[in-house]
């Protein structure tokens, strides 16, 4: 496809990286030239200076015949304008991001009214991350399948569930229930296992079930599932009342702690429920106070990641909580996993892996038949969500015969409402969804998966 | 919160408690009275539980705001009812209600009393009910800290939360030392007060106990009539006394350091005088004639307003007899009370000298509305935090004053009885008017009645906050 990215901030920049990946053809537009410079060194995109609502601009880039326009600046009026225009002109697909509170709530409307494919609202996208993660607190990261029927959850192995040195065929026999693991991290490597495989502490796990036999599952190791009853966030961010908002509909108790007191006024204004107190997240003595030993939750989310990673650290020291912590910068993630902080949220990747599975539900239409997608192992690989249609070379055949390509595994079968976790006698057929989860990129069709 | 430190302290005011009986259990064997058996066996059980507490020092040793404010409130409600044992032990007291109202009354300096005849009681006894006012006057907590080093952090908290008036200073860098400092001076005029009462020809007893119940501004006579059967000079004495322990400590303190134009210059104590002045004299002149002389009138006058305003509650005549321009003013007097940082109770000189200069700010402020001012006391502009504070302490003060006099309502008794018998416990003085009146006792409410006064009592003490945070859900919760 042909794709237009207005704006090449933190997320134009990941989309642009991960939209490359998959063989698309990227055009950045950009009114700083410093800031696309190094672009087109990294990045297999062509790059234009100049501002992406103005037509000649958008003209240079080829928008006569591209497929989809995403607008990422800074400004929510200005990528609102230049989908406007896109659409109004040249009918093309849009994807606008729009993140001021004000509008979130005619969001609808102004999509429909504008008619843009897509707005996504980074903080909010965040926000419900998050709370998707206090629901179920076992798990670092979550994502869901087949309309929330299958889950892929992640979780690092202690020592108190007694799966070191377990390989992975006797695993159903510890955990008594139905799953499938799909990828294990250990240090900088990701693997995608087979049943010889033998588990450490302090790997990295990631499993595919049903929600229900994942609760059971993490019932059965040892791990609490229940939801938090109350949490801590530090920094009083847009993220933090999109999130206070969506944990208080969910009877969670919310204590936010910002710096600024006018900052706080604002947000005590917005979250009536909430207990908000005004003082330096940093402070020690004011985290104490404020009793962060009886938390359940701590979400960092001021601006600063070093200031986050520290807070999560030293709520880790203190407290029993499920930690949660804000990164903008990803530079570094390979080091964050080491130092166990829970759940990582970064925000502007959140934001790309939602325009990324827009796209793929997009080409779908067009051609490939993926529903959904999400990075996996941390990136390193991918679960996807196929529809299997009619004439499918796969259909029909006992797994066990199928040529499959290494480093890929089949995770679940959806049919008709149930999960089925596949065995080799297990066969696929017309109208199932199924989950694949991969180290190869680029999978556009359920026969990919097949060896040429 | 952190339940074992809060436990940890309580225990160490249990054990203190079972040390302070020892003096009572003294008293009973110089007098030779069996009533002494009951404090024995009290004692051994505030050091049985006090030992059990303190058996083991907590790992954790942090202790906060939240910790303070509910570690204060509990020791207050735990040291009272284990007070209230040896009055139940000896038979002095039957109900336990009445022993712990006695108790109540006792340790937060109201001398409230529902005995109708103390003089039969054992000495021991008697020693007690005064000793507990000297041991409520500074605090027991305060006296604790003065003690006691508790590891981690500040104890600020508690001496806050302990002490009385709108703000709380130090005196010196550490807690500690700021605790034995106050502690010290006290002990100091306390022991000052004892010796001119001995020389000018009180009994030793009777001299120890009046000196207790005046240093906690607290009230109980060892006789039914109080004060009024002591020689006028005795009285003059205790009146100067009883006006001494309503001042603020901190004035001492600067008079100790020589800093005498810093300590005359404390608005606070400037206008307590100019009350206390204006108040014996007027009183002076409205009953010039039931006393003939202008000295025996204003020696009557003097004693009672000294007694009422520093909420001490001591008693040389009926006043209840006086004219009404007379007894209308000792009930104003009942809500001034003492300054901040003495051991007396009230709303405080100081509150109302802060809402009186915010209320002529907030009249300047309709003639210019935009204009910045900020209130200042003793030269030092006074934090809004504090201002507000106080007008919040204010409506809950209203507010429970007006729960408690529709309680009391409920008993029949008539409105000046119940409003002067609020006014009295919640402003821990004593006696009050009409069926409470000096000559008279609290002995005619019924239980539920003087359960809300023995709350009273407890809030005026400690302040209202720190009890009414005991009963907020979010200070017990987890999180």
């Amino acid at each position: 496809m042909k794709i237009i990215i207005i704006g090449c901030g933190k997320v134009g920049y990941a989309l642009a990286e991960g939209l490359t990946d998959e063989n698309h053809d990227v055009t950045i537009i950009d009114s700083s030239a410093e800031r696309l410079q190094g672009v087109t060194e990294e990045l297999d995109a062509m790059q234009i200076v100049g501002n992406g609502s103005s037509i000649n601009t958008l003209m240079e880039a080829g928008i006569a015949d591209t497929d989809l326009l995403i607008a990422v600046t800074g400004s929510d009026e200005l990528n609102l304008l230049c989908c406007l225009i896109a659409k109004k002109q040249w009918d093309c697909h849009t994807i606008a991001r729009v993140r001021n509170p004000i509008y979130n709530k005619e969001i609808d409307l102004i999509k429909e009214s504008l008619g843009i494919s897509m707005i996504i609202n980074p903080e909010l996208a965040a926000s419900a991350e998050i709370a998707r993660l206090l629901r179920f607190p076992s798990a670092i990261k979550i994502d869901t399948f087949a309309k929330g029927r299958v889950e892929l959850l992640k979780f690092r192995i202690r020592p108190e569930f007694h799966l070191d040195q377990v390989s992975i065929a006797e695993l159903p026999r510890h955990a008594k229930c139905d799953i499938l693991v799909a990828g294990i991290e250990r240090g900088e490597d990701a693997h995608i296992p087979n049943g010889n495989f033998v588990m450490q502490n302090g790997d990295l796990l990631s499993i595919i079930a049903s929600p229900k036999n994942a609760a059971a599952f993490f019932r059965n190791i040892g791990l609490a599932t229940n939801q938090v009853k109350n949490c801590m966030i530090i920094g009083g961010g847009t993220i933090a009342i999109y999130l206070a908002r969506l944990l208080l509909d969910m009877k969670i108790r919310v204590a936010i702690i910002d710096k600024s007191l006018q900052r706080c006024q604002e947000l005590s204004e917005h979250l009536p429920d909430a207990v908000i107190i005004h003082g330096d997240g940093t402070n020690r003595k004011l985290l104490m106070e404020e009793n962060l030993e009886g938390a359940e939750a701590f979400v960092a989310l001021t601006n600063m990641d070093e200031e986050n990673i520290m807070l999560s650290l030293f709520a880790r020291e203190h407290s029993k909580a499920k930690l949660i912590t804000k990164v903008n910068r990803m530079s570094f993630d390979n080091i964050l996993d080491q130092l166990d902080l829970g759940s990582i949220i970064y925000p502007k990747y959140i934001t790309a892996d939602y325009i990324l599975r827009y796209i793929r539900a997009m080409q779908n239409s067009i051609g490939s038949n993926v529903e959904t997608l999400c990075h996996i192992l941390d990136g390193k690989a991918e679960a996807l969500e196929f529809c299997i249609l009619e004439n499918s070379p796969v259909v029909g055949i006992p797994l066990k015969d199928m040529q499959l390509k290494s480093n890929l595994l089949l995770g679940c079968i959806h049919r008709k409402g149930k999960v089925i976790i596949p065995r080799g006698n297990d066969t696929i057929n017309v109208g199932d969804t199924v989950i694949v989860v991969t180290t190869q990129k680029g999978l556009d069709d359920i026969q990919d998966i097949l060896k040429k | 919160m952190n339940y074992r430190i809060i436990l940890y302290i309580i225990g160490w005011v249990l054990n203190i408690e079972a040390t302070l009986m020892l003096l009572p259990v003294l008293t009973g064997v110089i007098y030779q009275e069996s009533a002494l058996w009951s404090f024995v066996v009290s004692g051994a059980a505030c050091l049985a539980a006090g030992l059990l507490l303190t058996f083991r020092k907590p790992k954790r040793q942090y202790f906060y705001v939240r910790e303070g404010y509910v570690t204060v409130a509990l020791s207050w409600v735990v040291l009272s009812i284990m007070g209230s044992l040896p009055f139940l032990f000896s038979g002095s007291i039957q109900s336990p209600v009445d022993a712990l109202f006695e108790t109540v009354s006792g340790f937060t300096t109201t001398g409230a009393s529902i005995l109708p005849a103390v003089e039969d009681l054992p000495k021991c006894v008697l020693l007690w009910r005064s000793f507990t006012h000297w041991i409520g006057g500074m605090g027991v907590l305060v006296f604790l800290l003065s003690l006691l080093k508790l590891a981690g952090g500040s104890h600020m908290n508690l001496m806050k939360a302990e002490s009385p008036g709108p703000s709380v200073s130090k005196l010196m860098p550490k807690v500690h030392s700021t605790a034995k400092i106050l502690y010290g001076i006290y002990i100091i005029i306390t022991l000052t007060e004892f010796v001119v009462l001995l020389v000018s020809g009180m009994p030793v007893f009777d001299a120890l106990t009046t000196s207790f119940g005046t240093a906690g501004t607290g009230g109980f006579g060892i006789k039914n009539d109080s004060i009024a059967s002591y020689s006028p000079l005795i009285q003059v004495e205790i009146t100067i006394f009883m006006i001494l322990f309503g001042v603020n400590f901190n004035f001492y303190f600067l008079l100790l350091l020589r800093k005498w134009k810093q300590a005359f210059s404390n608005e606070e104590v400037c206008w307590y005088f100019i009350v206390i002045l204006t108040a014996i004299l007027l009183i002076g002149w409205d009953i010039r004639g039931i006393y003939g002389t202008a000295g025996v009138a204003l020696r009557e006058s003097a004693f009672q307003v000294g007694s009422i305003i520093t909420t001490t509650g001591f008693a040389t005549c009926d006043f209840n007899q006086w004219p009404e321009l007379s007894r209308t003013i000792l009930v104003m007097l009942m809500f001034v009370g003492a300054c901040a940082g003495s051991t007396g109770g009230g709303i405080k000189v100081s509150r109302f000298i802060i809402l009186l200069k915010y209320t002529r700010k907030e009249l300047s402020q309709y003639l210019h509305p935009r204009q910045i001012k900020r209130i200042r006391m003793d030269g030092k502009s006074i934090e809004h935090e504090v201002v507000r504070n106080i007008n919040v302490f204010m409506i809950i003060y209203l507010l429970i004053f007006a729960f408690s006099l529709l309680v009391l309502s409920l008993d029949g008794t008539d409105l000046i009885t119940n409003f002067t018998a609020v006014a009295a416990t919640f402003n821990n003085i004593g006696p009050g008017l009409e069926l409470v009146g000096p000559s008279s006792n609290f002995g005619l409410f019924s239980n539920p009645a003087k359960l809300v006064l023995i709350f009273d009592m407890l809030a005026g003490r400690l302040e209202i906050f720190p009890l009414l945070l005991l009963f907020m859900r979010d200070t017990w919760r987890k999180f």
